[in-house]
């Protein structure tokens, strides 16, 4: 091909520069904020600068460090539930043909596209019977509608390129079903079970509305707690818990894109919550 | 044991749990959004609340503005993200941290980028202090209101900011996979570099772009917290309207909620039905 010029290849820099740029911005006045200590129009930086919003996030009253552990427990709860069921759905749907498939298939699908809010209105009434609103059991359970699909479509990935005569060699050498299951499967779907389970987390992570509606405001998630700052104005607190929030995600990116090279299709999910 | 048997017992629990808790939800959904409530001794279903619900002017309104930001969003996210993936799949020094970079928000919950949007596009956030400090604006009321805006602004922007690289890594995969061989020929054959992109590239991506779209399209169609936090307060989007509805004080107007909640899952079938075609057109492409 030929070589593109010097001012279009400037040009090309340019718009690549601006697009990375825009990405990040969104988050910068969130860091800005978490360490300003009043910053009114028209400053363009805070004129001082202060821990007291850390401070604040970071001390029992304000509830953060509270709101962060139920957080990771719902998260870890609902991944670990989505990584018991999904493996052998995903097993099913990854090794074997059978009638009615793509009807499964599209059960599972479903979910990912249906607007939680729809499915979530009508769970309501029936966790109102079950006594399940405004408990966590209640939350990690409809945490399940989203994260289950993205568990199993991974692992039907991790299983479509499996090959089951291993186990069968394992047996035949006298090897128990558990002893085949530790030794010989676990360690060849590994790699789909931390994918999976990291896409799970953050989906899970991520839910704003599921929360707020079963979990009844007596479930608290830093989503909900970081939009009541919002709302109530608190732009400092907001940044710092804005800044807590977004780091698992971060690090968990930081972590697939070190150790799992080539899984860049499937880190497309991520985006869906 | 059998693979039949087999079959059943690894996908019972899967079953199981998304029979429940998402077609349940769906049904009690649609039974009470018919006023059919047993539970409280309303045994005769009827339409009442979707003819509350469809002669609403305001429902209207709301479903135009939902559609509006779903629609433009997802237009605007898929044409950045392909511009955006032409770019990226270059190879250039610093490649892997441009990579990270674009892939970063990935991970970002949409309530942190709506509060990102509010702190930079609000009528005093960072561009209305650049506007006030050359001198474009005296007041923060001068800056042109691009959040709580009646044309969902603010809305459309977070969904461009989260969405392009969602779909734009889809797009980058695809591109790679491809590679330029193709491009390659149609150039030597005499295309120029736009006719080797539109008759040659686009054709051959444009599946997986439309899938992605299609999900996008439903997400920002369903979504909450976003049109929550940047939205003005007439009209509001259907999820929204829903929402406010199903908590309101006057009970009797939750089967009008679950209306709503039936009208946005349609429209939702409606595009896994196009998902699935557009992806069906990939396999056979």
């Amino acid at each position: 091909m030929t070589r593109p010029s010097p001012l279009s290849r400037s040009l090309l820099v340019l718009s690549g520069v601006m697009l990375i740029v825009w990405l990040i911005l969104p988050l910068v006045p969130l860091l800005i904020w978490s360490f300003a200590r009043g910053w009114r129009f028209p400053d363009l930086l805070p004129q001082q600068w202060s821990w007291q919003a850390w401070e604040y996030a970071l001390s029992a009253r304000s509830g953060v460090v509270e709101s962060l552990g139920v957080t990771v427990l719902i998260a870890t709860l609902a991944t670990a539930l989505s990584i018991l069921v999904g493996v052998p759905a995903g097993r099913a749907l990854g090794l074997y043909r059978f009638r009615g498939k793509g009807l499964v298939e599209l059960l599972i699908l479903a979910p990912v596209i249906v607007p939680g809010i729809a499915v979530a209105l009508g769970l309501h009434g029936v966790f109102i019977q079950l006594g399940l609103t405004n408990t966590l059991a209640g939350v990690v359970l409809v945490h399940l509608v989203p994260t289950l699909p993205y568990m199993t479509l991974v692992m039907a990935g991790i299983y479509a390129n499996y090959d089951p005569a291993f186990e069968q060699q394992a047996r035949s050498l006298g090897a128990s079903p558990l002893q085949t299951f530790i030794h010989v499967t676990l360690p060849a779907i590994m790699p789909g079970i931390i994918v999976g389970g990291l896409f799970a987390f953050l989906v899970s992570w991520s839910q704003y509305v599921l929360t707020l509606l079963i979990g009844g405001g007596r479930v608290i998630t830093l989503p909900l707690l970081l939009f009541n700052f919002a709302s109530a104005g608190r732009n400092d607190i907001t940044g710092a818990i804005g800044i807590i929030y977004i780091l698992p995600g971060i690090l968990i990116l930081l972590f697939t894109a070190r150790h799992l090279s080539g899984a860049n299709g499937a880190v497309g999910g991520f985006g869906r919550t | 044991m059998s693979d039949r048997l087999r079959i059943v017992l690894l996908l019972a629990p899967a079953m199981t749990l998304i029979l429940v808790l998402f077609c349940g939800g769906l049904a009690v959904g649609v039974m009470r959004s018919f006023n059919y409530m047993p539970v409280i001794g309303l045994t005769q279903p009827n339409l009442d609340a979707y003819r509350a619900v469809l002669s609403d002017p305001a429902v209207l309104r709301s479903f135009l503005l939902t559609f509006h930001i779903a629609f433009t969003s997802t237009v605007i996210s898929a044409v950045i993200a392909i511009a955006a993936a032409l770019l990226l799949r270059k190879s250039f020094a610093g490649r892997n941290a441009v990579n990270f970079l674009f892939q970063l928000n990935l991970t970002v919950p949409h309530i942190v980028g709506a509060v990102g949007i509010l702190y930079l596009f609000s009528q005093s956030g960072f561009f209305a202090r650049m506007a006030y400090q050359i001198g474009l604006i005296a007041r923060p009321a001068e800056f042109p209101a691009l959040v709580f805006d009646p044309f969902a602004i603010g809305i459309i922007l977070q969904y461009v900011w989260k969405e392009v690289p969602f779909i734009g890594v889809i797009v980058l995969a695809q591109m790679q996979a491809l590679g330029t061989d193709y491009e390659s020929v149609a150039r030597s054959l005499g295309a120029n570099r736009w006719q080797a992109f539109a008759h040659v590239l686009l054709p051959l991506i444009l599946p997986g772009v439309l899938s992605a779209s299609v999900i996008v399209f439903a997400f920002t169609f369903g979504a909450y917290e976003v049109p929550l936090l940047l939205g003005a307060s007439h009209p509001q989007t259907l999820p929204v309207l829903a929402y406010k509805t199903y908590t309101d004080v006057d009970l009797a107007a939750r089967p009008q909620a679950m209306a709503m909640a039936v009208v946005i899952t349609l429209l939702s079938g409606l595009m896994i039905w196009a998902y699935l075609r557009a992806t069906r057109a990939r396999v056979r492409a």
